[in-house]
């Protein structure tokens, strides 16, 4: 096992020992925070230098140094005589993750794409230009029919041309586990389709070398037509199928329960996960893994119930009755723990409060400290030299008072993985030159964002998992249950049909509206 | 009324009979009470009732010294006979008219009230005195 002290700057942390650092945080509450500020991760290694990000931002540990994580911790142990520790192997897996070479399976099927719609865009003009090339002399002069024809197939083309890069050139935003059907079923029409009209020109004109010259512009015209509806094909199936709402997407992380419904038309359980995880990007809050579970010492409580063991070799019915009665006063034993968990929440929740409120007293102050001069005051200057700084000066400057309230409150939030220093200085000076106010400023921080604002770009891609019992080329129904899964937490995604809805009218005449009082009358008799 | 009210079904309720004298009051005869409700009006408004959904017809004020009062008639009585007529389907006019015929002298009158039913309760009789008054029947 390694022994972190060993590896300055270099954390490992077990998921196991988790439970056992959350009932030390719980006891070593006031603890001062005096820590280097290195965070724990167990999928990703942190060479912590200031001013960078500390982690990538989904995988996350929690905050509070825990000395003696060994003691809790399990050793995955091969047969063989390398034995690698639970975290040795997220951190190769982290580590390739990291470090994979841009994948060139990611553009075989655009490539390829290109390719055929290429040879197809040139096909119909091999076809008019061939004639002409070898065998000129024998052609008939075809006149006014034929120059419609190369006007028509010049637009045509066009328009093939156009609509083909607007629609199909796109880069893709992910690699699919399984064949994309329409994609593939299309490309194959396609390739048959110009393989046939190859075939048979060949046949037709080359070989007899056919002088008939306005036919063979027909044919190529009727090459283009079919091409484009081809095309229109491929945007049905492509684009325009899975636009109508079919399904209801329950979309649940597995961590925290964080859940949202998305409609989607008819998809396959593959382009579903993609629209899904589109989506997580920006509408689910950002993954804190130091967010989760109860302290230990509060479910502690209940697993101290005593066990009734039987050492009789044969259990009379009266000693089973005897031992289900004990149980049964244990069980009505009065149970605390969520009165514990009640007032820790709410004490909790109070600190929280307490925090923000002194952070955005010191940002707001801060603020004040600073103002955008405008042209028209540099004139004034010379009598009272102020300093003319940039924004990044500027934010420099204020940033001093905040950063302690600042950083008290991101730990208390458990926020602070995701923010370093250097981080939050860029906003600061992002917010100084677009103008923007204290609260503005603190929005980033007051409430957990969505999981892209946290994210560094890069080409690399995230890597998920597709979870599914059925073919995942298999169209999306009823009951369909999916997981997409990362390291450390999964998406569950369950699909209900959206309901037949019958509609039914009913008009109402504007002139039926009438009211009458509510009779109470009291006659004496 | 113990039971919850539902227009057209039998009720069964404790009742009292209570006989009335008109007086002569000048030009016409008069009996000393007030009534409210009825089918064609509000019956949430109805301060007497105990089912917000009863329309019958509930005696809302009672003038002191009157024969009414001098008969045994107590305000929030629900009246449910008028000298064998049914009161308990009646627009508030046409109890109104039944009460107040020029050719009748005596009124006698089937009334209860909630007091009524909870003295039988509390006197442990096993025979409660019960009526059964259809709608729309003369008795």
């Amino acid at each position: 096992m390694d022994n972190e002290s060993q590896y300055s700057g270099y954390s490992y942390k077990s998921s196991h020992s988790r439970s056992s650092r959350k009932h030390r945080e719980r006891r070593d509450r006031h603890r001062s925070k005096s820590r280097d500020g290195s965070s724990r991760g167990d999928k990703s290694v942190t060479i912590h230098t200031p001013g960078e990000p500390l982690l990538d931002a989904e995988s996350t540990r929690g905050d509070d140094r825990d000395d003696n994580w060994g003691e809790t911790t399990t050793v995955v142990t091969g047969t063989s005589e390398h034995s690698i520790s639970n975290e040795d192997l997220t951190r190769l897996t982290k580590d390739l993750e990291e470090s994979t070479p841009l994948e060139c399976k990611r553009f075989v099927g655009p490539i390829l794409g290109g390719c055929l719609s290429f040879f197809a865009l040139v096909t119909p003009l091999a076809f008019l230009i061939l004639p002409q090339v070898l065998w000129r002399d024998v052609l008939e002069p075809c006149g006014t029919p034929c120059e419609g024809l190369y006007v028509s197939l010049a637009f045509k083309l066009l328009v093939l041309l156009i609509s083909s890069w607007a629609l199909f050139l796109r880069p893709p935003s992910a690699t699919l586990p399984r064949f994309f059907v329409f994609r593939c079923l299309l490309m194959v029409l396609v390739f048959l389709f110009v393989a046939s009209y190859w075939l048979f020109y060949g046949v037709r004109v080359l070989e007899p070398r056919e002088k008939d010259y306005r036919g063979i512009v027909e044919y190529a015209a009727s090459l283009v037509d079919a091409l484009l509806f081809i095309q229109y094909l491929a945007l049905v199936l492509l684009e325009v199928r899975h636009l109508q709402p079919a399904f209801c997407l329950k979309v649940v992380r597995s961590t925290d329960g964080t859940s949202k419904f998305y409609n989607v038309g008819h998809l396959s359980i593959q382009r579903a996960a993609v629209w899904v995880l589109d989506r997580y990007y920006s509408d689910f809050p950002v993954y804190n893994p130091a967010l989760l579970n109860l302290p230990k010492s509060i479910l502690s409580k209940k697993m101290t119930g005593f066990k009734v063991y039987s050492l009789d070799e044969n259990p009379t019915n009266n000693s089973t009755g005897q031992s289900r009665a004990m149980i049964a006063a244990a069980a009505r034993r009065r149970d605390n723990s969520h009165n514990e968990f009640y007032y820790e929440e709410a004490e909790m929740e109070r600190r929280v409060r307490k925090r923000k409120a002194r952070l955005v007293v010191a940002v707001e102050e801060a603020f004040t400290h600073i103002k955008r001069l405008h042209e028209e005051e540099v004139a004034s200057s010379p009598k009272h030299p102020r300093e003319v700084m940039d924004p990044r000066e500027a934010a420099q400057a204020i940033f001093a008072p905040m950063a302690r309230a600042m950083q008290k409150y991101l730990r208390t939030t458990r926020q602070q993985a995701f923010h370093s220093m250097e981080s939050i200085l860029t906003h600061l000076q992002f917010c100084i030159t677009h103008n923007m106010t204290p609260k503005a400023f603190l929005e980033r921080y007051l409430s957990p964002g969505p999981t892209m604002q946290y994210q560094q770009q890069n080409g690399r891609g995230r890597q998920w998992t597709l979870v599914s019992e059925e073919p995942v080329t298999s169209s999306l129904r009823q009951g369909l249950v999916f997981s997409l899964r990362r390291m450390d937490f999964s998406l569950v995604v369950t699909v209900t049909p959206l309901p037949f809805l019958r509609l039914q009218e009913e008009f109402i005449d504007p002139k039926s509206h009438k009211f009458v009082m509510r009779l109470q009358s009291e006659t004496s008799v | 009324m113990s039971q919850n009210f539902v227009p057209g079904q039998p009720v069964s309720v404790v009742t009292q009979r209570i006989e009335i004298q008109k007086l002569q009051h000048g030009d016409h005869l008069i009996l000393g009470f007030s009534i409210g409700g009825g089918i064609d009006q509000d019956p949430s408004q109805n301060p007497f009732s105990e089912d917000k959904a009863d329309k019958g017809i509930y005696v809302t004020r009672i003038s002191a010294g009157g024969p009414a009062d001098v008969a045994g008639l107590r305000m929030g009585d629900k009246i449910m006979q008028v000298n064998g007529w049914d009161m308990t389907m009646m627009t508030h006019d046409q109890a109104r008219k039944r009460l107040t015929k020029k050719k009748e002298n005596v009124v006698r009158l089937l009334v209860t009230r909630k007091s009524l039913e909870d003295a039988v309760k509390h006197s442990m009789c096993s025979y409660p005195k019960q009526i059964q008054a259809k709608p729309g029947f003369k008795d």
